[in-house]
């Protein structure tokens, strides 16, 4: 991966996601106040996070993959059915994981 | 400006060092996707929003290109558009000082400061400013102990780091879920993304289910 490619995403993402932030302090009220906006902005972080734990579990580029990952995410599955905190989800995750690509 | 009130202190500080710690595994992520340790940090101080960080990163680590990461990032931090506009009537800021608000408007400043709405609406605000910046300097502090410590730590798999990625996304999601029309769409979603991976170029799938979104959101 070359330097102009991670110094643009993080450029990007950086000029972008302050520009959001700025919006509020900046528009009338009334400009986001529709309620069907509300409610797809509201669901937008919902169908991203999903997307993005099958994306990282389950995908190499564009390929699907079965590895040690899934067990990672069967571990943190199981720690937020047993109410953990989110330090102990993502530990229990990383060690699962690590533990079965180490044995194979 | 009225004096701070110990439970609005207490909300802030405890909120400020539970999540700050999680810099950590940002720092860890953004070394094990092949950014520097000066890029990682630079994510936590400029972009400076958990969720979107992770998905640049993330993205990036998985293969996708520069456009999907960035794109798929913003689109995470669109909700900081409506905490910006839900905490501009509190904090009433001008000038300058809404380049400051807008940086550290993020889900925890937004809910532990429009949580301490019945304290009054001085509370109200020392709650957005104590949990903003109490945030920011320990999410940097323990992003760049992360990215020091991943560096040290070499093949990210070894250690489950490529795994830890998608759990802070699933632990990111899980309280979401309570409601069982967000759960179809969340299960829907992710069907959409997995059908999607070999279709499409690696990154865009994430960003095709905002469509999902706009559908669900726009009939119900």
């Amino acid at each position: 991966m070359s330097s102009t490619m991670t110094w643009s995403v993080l450029l990007g993402t950086s000029v972008l996601c302050y520009a959001i932030k700025l919006v509020g302090y900046f528009v009338p009220a009334r400009w986001l106040a529709h309620e069907r906006l509300q409610r797809i902005n509201s669901l937008i972080p919902v169908v991203l996070l999903s997307a993005l734990v099958v994306a990282q579990t389950l995908a190499i580029k564009t390929h699907i993959v079965l590895d040690h990952r899934v067990a990672g995410i069967a571990a943190a599955f199981a720690a937020l059915l047993a109410r953990a905190p989110f330090p102990v989800v993502v530990v229990s995750a990383a060690l699962t994981s690590a533990v079965v690509y180490r044995l194979h | 400006m009225a004096r701070v009130s110990r439970q609005t202190f207490r909300d802030a500080l405890s909120v400020a060092v539970t999540v700050g710690a999680y810099g950590v595994a940002f720092g860890a992520a953004g070394v094990a996707a092949g950014f520097s340790v000066l890029q990682t940090c630079l994510f936590s101080l400029v972009t400076f929003t958990g969720a979107s960080q992770f998905a640049a990163v993330g993205v990036v680590a998985a293969g996708g290109a520069g456009v999907s990461a960035v794109v798929a990032a913003s689109l995470l931090s669109t909700r900081n558009a409506l905490y910006s506009l839900q905490m501009a009537p509190h904090l009433q800021v001008r000038g300058w000082r809404r380049f400051l608000a807008a940086q550290i408007t993020i889900d925890e400043s937004t809910n532990v400061a429009l949580a301490q709405a019945p304290l009054g609406p001085a509370a109200v605000r020392h709650g957005f400013w104590l949990t903003g910046s109490g945030v920011f300097i320990f999410w940097n502090i323990f992003t760049l102990l992360g990215a020091l410590g991943a560096r040290s730590l070499g093949n990210p798999a070894a250690w489950g780091l490529d795994a830890a990625v998608p759990a802070a996304f699933l632990g990111l999601l899980w309280p979401r879920l309570k409601d069982v029309r967000v759960r179809v769409v969340a299960g829907v979603a992710a069907v959409f993304a997995l059908v999607m991976t070999p279709l499409l170029p690696s990154g865009a799938p994430i960003i095709a289910t905002v469509v999902v979104a706009v559908v669900a959101g726009w009939s119900s």
